[in-house]
């Protein structure tokens, strides 16, 4: 295998006039590729725009049961694995493989570690029943029936059983949240919009690690170097508009309320 | 222009892009865009087959000539489902755009490959995968919504079957979305020496237009079918009115993208047209910017008149007039295009072969489906027509009388390039007769039962609607007819064909400068460019 370190000589494919060339058509197509990502998050964020002013409320209480702390925290992680990514991408340009690889692999252990934050507010709320519609009730089949009203959602159950809520360490103060979320008819709503956008949130830093992990693997073998980075820079775009997208998400979902 | 080919003067066979590695794994695993393109047009064709059924099973049930009724209501919503999904996601979307686009427009450009060949081959078997992922739902769970998916419906009343069929639209949305991004790209990147924007052919200005919608409609696409799926599997409520969604909202999504969709299916038949009426009219194309920039102005224009399709949803008066106002104005770089194609013709030495016949029914069946467009944008008349056969008339003059009109014209007039080897012409012009005429036969008694007030989508009707219904019938069988005339000339084409030479019609774009079939990277020496791409004199 032909090696592209700083002596090595980079062939751009035959219908490329040059190496630039090339680099710059590759840029322009991820460019495009990105806009689609946003725009697609777009029809997400324009929907939670049009809910809230339908359902300020369910909205206002739904977002105070979210723990702000946890999203702080994964916005930091997110934050310094934009910023190891970019370095990654600069050392490669500059050829130090061995760094540009250790930054990359801090920034997949962010986005491992983003993903485990994740998991324990997802299965927190699996717990407590702030889940979306379907799942919010105590019986799965009285959802199709139609008849919700006679339904009793999983949270006033588990509300009235102390010891329930022990053993899911729900506090004082978290009851009297769920208390005024399911105050509200529809309060659902909110947490289908939650799970929605973090879920498909949490697919793209999946994803982009994978990628990472793809551009990790060509650094080590040195098939990225100075003369030739693109894929190196296209992955880290990828990821810098993963973290944008969630820079967006933390204070819609977890401040503005 | 440098005309960049030199024949091989004896017998032995030329090297070209056919006969570039044998066997099916060359054919496979191609970067190659010609044969990326004709990969997609035996896929096309088989899908239209598979969708074409569909459709001749809900005419005969519809004209009624037994006393037992030929399906039953459940599976005739069935056929309409599959018939409008086939259609629509797997036949004139990609049609035009991924096969003869992907065909021509590096050549035309005079580049070697699209910019992204790797990307072309893998957005192709990402149509494959969402073709079967949607055809998967014909087996294991049949869908009955409409292609349209409209909630509540789809999302808590019907079968699971609509997470298959949505994903898989989903998935060939992802196809669509890399083809466009690819287009742009080589447009932008890989023009030869001299190729200026201003002079790229007007099927490159078509597909470009064509590109930006589908890079900023799909993904709106995309998050809605994915908001389906959630709403069906986590039940979100999101569209759902019972746990407190808005089903509207659904249409306003859906219509975001598919009414740009609209432009996705005809943009790329206007290029083509243009194409084919000034090579037949051995004239200049006149005003070659205004049917440019009118491609852009379409694209454009389509993002903002999505209303038009929700009159009856309970849009506010206000919205349904600036909808209906802004929707009137497509009509004006639609014109714009169809006068100039008209004064091209005008003192032309026209010639009527095959494909200028298809030109000519697209002209004629696409502005009936323009001009009832417009009664359909007038909101007093929508409310008439609304979900009527009016509006089933109107939208098959526009997507069948209009792209596949121009799908066909195409592949007659690029078959000599791909294949090296001339179509019958008197093939070409029964199977544009019966096309034409069964068209007419099929769909003009539409017009009337939806003003007499047929509703579509129906699985039976009222005695007073028969006639016109078994009129409708018989036309579908010609139209059939004709695309199986029209098949059997393509097939006796590529076997028995004469052979072809490099620029059979005289045509001045830079795909006939090179040999028939191109050699593999479609030009010997790279092509330079110095003057417009329609030079007649
Ligand atoms: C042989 C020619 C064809 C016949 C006889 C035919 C017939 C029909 C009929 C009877 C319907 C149902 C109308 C309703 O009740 O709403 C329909 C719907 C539809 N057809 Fe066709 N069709 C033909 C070709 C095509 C082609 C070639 C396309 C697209 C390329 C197409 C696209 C559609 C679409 C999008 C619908 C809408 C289904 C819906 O309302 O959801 N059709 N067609
Ligand atoms: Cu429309």
């Amino acid at each position: 295998m032909t090696s592209v370190s700083s002596s090595g000589e980079f062939h751009h494919q035959h219908h490329f006039k040059s190496a630039e060339h090339q680099y710059a058509s590759s840029k322009q197509g991820i460019w495009l590729f990105l806009c689609t990502e946003i725009l697609m998050f777009g029809g997400l964020f324009v929907g939670y725009l049009i809910y809230h002013s339908l359902y300020p409320t369910v909205f206002k209480n739904g977002s105070e049961t979210l723990d702000w702390k946890m999203g702080a925290v994964n916005t930091i992680v997110l934050l310094v694995s934009s910023f190891t990514m970019a370095a990654a991408i600069n050392y490669v340009q500059r050829g130090l493989h061995k760094i540009a690889a250790i930054m990359l692999v801090i920034t997949i252990a962010c986005a491992g570690a983003f993903m485990v934050i994740k998991y324990f507010e997802y299965s927190h709320k699996f717990h407590v029943g702030t889940v979306p519609g379907k799942f919010s009730l105590v019986d799965p089949s009285c959802g199709a029936g139609g008849k919700r009203a006679d339904c009793e959602s999983k949270i006033s159950a588990l509300l009235k059983n102390p010891a329930e809520l022990e053993k899911n360490h729900v506090s004082a103060e978290e009851v009297s949240r769920l208390k005024a979320v399911i105050s509200q008819p529809k309060w659902e709503m909110f947490y289908g919009f939650y799970f929605v956008m973090t879920g498909l949130h949490g697919v793209h830093v999946v994803a982009g690690a994978l990628l990472i992990f793809w551009v990790f693997i060509k650094t080590l073998n040195r098939k990225v170097g100075p003369e030739y980075y693109t894929p190196v820079e296209g992955v880290g775009l990828f990821w810098h508009v993963v973290d944008l997208v969630w820079i967006y998400l933390f204070p819609l979902l977890y401040l503005v309320g | 222009m440098s005309s960049a080919h030199t024949k091989t003067e004896h017998g032995h066979t030329d090297h070209n892009y056919l006969n570039h590695g044998s066997g099916i794994w060359s054919w496979m695993t191609t970067l190659d865009h010609k044969r990326i393109g004709l990969m997609y047009f035996a896929t096309v064709a088989t899908l239209f087959l598979i969708g074409g059924f569909f459709a001749l099973g809900i005419r005969l049930h519809l004209a009624k000539f037994g006393a037992e009724p030929l399906l039953d209501p459940d599976t005739y919503n069935k056929f309409m489902t599959f018939h409008g999904a086939i259609m629509v996601f797997m036949v004139i979307i990609p049609g035009i755009p991924a096969f003869l686009g992907n065909f021509v427009l590096p050549i035309q450009l005079g580049a070697k490959d699209v910019a992204f060949p790797r990307l072309n081959l893998a957005s192709y078997y990402v149509f494959i995968a969402g073709a079967l992922i949607a055809a998967s739902s014909m087996v294991f769970n049949q869908v009955d919504t409409g292609w349209t998916f409209y909630t509540p419906y789809s999302t808590s009343k019907t079968s699971n079957g609509v997470i298959l069929l949505v994903l898989g639209a989903f998935t060939m949305g992802f196809s669509s979305i890399l083809t466009g991004l690819n287009f742009i790209v080589t447009t932008h990147k890989l023009r030869a020496p001299g190729m200026t924007m201003d002079r790229i052919p007007l099927m490159i200005w078509a597909l470009y237009s064509t590109s930006i919608i589908q890079i900023l409609a799909t993904p709106i696409l995309a998050i809605t079918l994915l908001l389906i799926g959630a709403e069906k599997t986590l039940g979100v409520g999101i569209f759902d009115p019972d746990l407190g969604g808005d089903p509207v909202l659904f249409q306003h999504f859906f219509w975001f993208y598919s009414h740009p969709a609209v432009y996705i299916m005809i943009l790329p038949a206007m290029g083509v047209i243009s194409e084919l009426i000034t090579a037949f009219s051995k004239k200049t194309i006149f005003g070659y910017r205004a049917i440019a920039y009118s491609s852009v102005a379409i694209a454009a224009v389509s993002f903002l008149v999505w209303g038009h399709h929700m009159f009856v949803s309970g849009q506010s008066t206000l919205a349904g007039i600036l909808f209906s106002l802004i929707t009137m104005f497509v009509g004006v770089p639609t014109a714009i295009k169809l006068f100039n194609w008209i004064s091209t013709m005008y003192r032309g030495t026209v010639t009527f072969d095959a494909p200028m016949l298809f030109a000519l029914g697209f002209m004629f069946l696409f502005t009936i489906g323009g001009l009832t467009g417009v009664f359909l944008a007038s909101t007093g008349m929508d409310v008439h027509f609304h979900d009527t056969y009016f509006v089933v008339a109107h939208f098959h003059y526009v997507m069948v009388g209009g792209t596949l009109m121009a799908l066909m014209g195409g592949i007659f007039y690029w078959f000599p390039k791909m294949f090296g080897k001339m179509t019958s012409d008197l093939g070409g012009r029964i199977s544009w007769v019966l096309i034409f005429t069964g068209f007419n036969v099929t769909f003009f008694p539409q017009f009337v039962l939806g003003a007499m007030g047929m509703p579509r989508r129906y699985f039976d009707y009222l005695p007073e609607y028969t006639n016109l219904n078994q009129i409708s019938t018989i036309g579908s069988w010609l139209i059939g007819l004709g695309f199986l005339v029209g098949l059997i000339t393509i097939i006796h084409g590529i076997l028995k064909g004469e052979k072809a030479s490099d620029n059979p019609w005289g045509a001045k774009t830079l795909e006939w400068q090179t040999s028939s079939p191109p050699p593999h990277e479609n030009f010997t020496t790279t092509p330079t460019v110095t003057a417009g791409p329609y030079d007649f004199r």
